[in-house]
């Protein structure tokens, strides 16, 4: 039933949002794309089922994969980015440099995990279901759409309504006559990769409650989603990544539930080649945007 | 007020500043003029602490800031307005003079919104469009305001003339003798020698990095030298 698919998508929509918003962020700021994201996601989804596991309420286990996914975030930057940038080379070398770093994060992972597939006791979040004008929708596709309105709407906040997010806004639209208003561009790369972080951690739980399973890999196709959702938006907008995620989740719900298993992936495919043929820079990007030196 | 000790400045291969020595005393302005590549956006740069200096001094106040990082720079109350107009292009007027309160660093502002908005009107009509879409003549005034908002005790700036039409450029011009008025103390880069020498008391002449001349700047407009080369009369 169509309704009920819309509603499934919208909660696909979120959490895809929020994968993605800090992907964009990111890469508007800096010119990056850190293949490291899908790691930092997996992260918190593992962070928040080690608190539960050691007999942590689940809230206290979200917010501490959002604060550890936001410092490993921190932590990729200063150690795959800071140095490379000094160099002018971080445009390809930060994308080597944080795929090893994705590396690294999955292989710890896969070490502490065995490897193995990691569930959260039952009911860690309660089984409900609300049924209303024939639609079912469980408790927890509810509190997973509050969260990624709530986080999208504080970051949203943030950005464009703080003296904090005006000087991350400098910082991306010019980095240099940003540094001659004082601003120091450095403490800013870190509050924004922390900001990036912290969403993809909150999006990794979502994840891994939702599907009820955690693994070291399960950053990878979020990643290989959150790469075709910021080009369809248009690489650094903001606006542009939650409109992406929108005709992202809901085109992908929607084509899984009505198409043959087998055509998903090429109708969707086929759809993002079509819009990008007609706005080769993405639903809201700016031109100059695909050219990454354009800004230097 | 800042005094520049034989400053040397090389990029890989070229050297743009070959021992520049320079003072600016309170309340003066003072021009910097050559050509087209003489070093003096590297010299303002060097300042202002995007370019490191291989040697030499920068001193302000009687405190070194050779070296020192661009933000802290600004903590001393240096304000640099780059050349060529640069906006924070998606972002309101507003914004952008707000971005500007950065520099302060919570010392004491010395110029707020509304001292600005009376020295450029326009901006005020403008506040909540984006700075990308105001005309060039507007982009400059908002990055000199822009400044202004950082509480400068010295304001570079650098060429405000460039690529701006006749008329724009006596507004921004009237603006800055007013602010000279008040008592700001300016170092003022232009390749426009005419108008630099009218509006600064003293001034520097740099060609390929080395400063050839200097003095009054009406002397200097008298100058046949400088006559010939810099106003285009002969
Ligand atoms: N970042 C840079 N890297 C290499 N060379 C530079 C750089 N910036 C300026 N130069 C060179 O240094 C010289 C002085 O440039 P600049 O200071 O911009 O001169 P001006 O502002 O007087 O036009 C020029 O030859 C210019 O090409
Ligand atoms: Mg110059």
């Amino acid at each position: 039933m169509l309704a009920q698919q819309l509603v499934n998508g919208i909660v696909v929509s979120g959490v895809y949002a929020l994968f993605a918003l800090g992907f964009t962020l990111v890469f508007g700021i800096q010119r990056i794309l850190n293949l490291a994201h899908g790691a930092i996601f997996m992260t918190g989804a593992m962070v928040a089922y080690y608190v539960v596991k050691a007999g942590g309420a689940l809230w206290l286990g979200f917010i501490m994969a959002i604060i550890a996914s936001g410092l490993l975030s921190v932590f990729v930057e200063i150690v795959c980015f800071r140095r490379l940038r000094k160099t002018g080379d971080e445009e390809f070398g930060g994308i080597i440099s944080s795929i090893g770093a994705g590396l690294v994060i999955m292989t710890i992972a896969q070490r502490v995990s065995d490897t193995l597939i990691l569930r959260f006791p039952f009911e860690t979040f309660p089984v409900v279901i609300f049924k209303f004008w024939g639609l079912r929708v469980s408790m927890l596709q509810l509190f997973m759409a509050g969260a990624a309105l709530v986080l999208v709407f504080i970051l949203g906040y943030y950005i464009y309504r703080t003296s904090f997010g005006r000087r991350v806004r400098a910082v991306t639209d010019n980095e240099h006559a940003a540094m001659l208003m004082g601003i120091n561009p450095n403490l800013i790369y870190s509050q924004t990769y922390f900001l990036a972080g912290a969403l993809a951690g909150a999006a990794g739980v979502l994840v891994g409650l939702a599907f009820n399973s955690i693994n070291f890999i399960m950053g990878e196709p979020y990643l290989m989603f959150g790469f075709v959702i910021i080009i369809l938006g248009g690489l650094g907008s903001i606006p542009g990544a939650l409109l992406a995620s929108l005709v992202f989740g809901m085109g992908q719900t929607l084509t899984i539930a009505y198409l043959p298993s087998g055509l998903t992936d090429t109708v969707i495919f086929a759809a993002l080649f079509l819009i990008l043929l007609f706005r080769p820079h993405g639903l809201m990007g700016k031109e100059e945007a695909g050219n990454i030196r354009g800004r230097r | 007020m800042l005094s520049i000790d034989t400053l040397k400045v090389h990029y890989s291969g070229i050297q743009a500043l070959r021992g520049v020595s320079l003072e600016v005393t309170k309340g003066e302005t003072v021009a910097l003029i050559g050509p087209n590549g003489a070093g003096k956006s590297s010299l303002l740069n060097t300042i202002s602490g995007l370019v490191k200096p291989n040697s030499g001094n920068v001193v302000f106040e009687d405190t070194a800031i050779t070296g020192a990082a661009p933000w802290a720079v600004t903590k001393t109350g240096i304000l640099q307005v780059p050349e060529g107009r640069r906006v924070f292009a998606e972002m309101t007027v507003l914004e952008n003079l707000q971005v500007g309160q950065t520099a302060l660093h919570g010392r004491e502002p010395t110029y707020g919104l509304d001292d600005v908005f009376r020295v450029f009107p326009i901006l005020q009509e403008r506040r909540e469009q984006m700075a990308g879409s105001l005309s060039g003549g507007q982009q400059q005034m908002l990055v000199i305001g822009r400044g202004l908002m950082g509480g400068p005790r010295l304001l570079l700036l650098d060429e405000p003339s460039l690529g701006l039409a006749p008329v724009i450029i006596a507004q921004v011009f009237s603006a800055l003798s007013e602010l000279k008025q008040q008592g700001l103390t300016i170092l003022l880069v232009e390749q426009n020698a005419h108008l630099a020498l009218t509006a600064s008391d003293r001034a520097y002449v740099l060609e390929q990095g080395q400063i050839v001349k200097s003095g009054a700047s009406a002397d200097l407009r008298e100058d046949p030298e400088v006559a010939a080369l810099y106003l285009g009369q002969g």
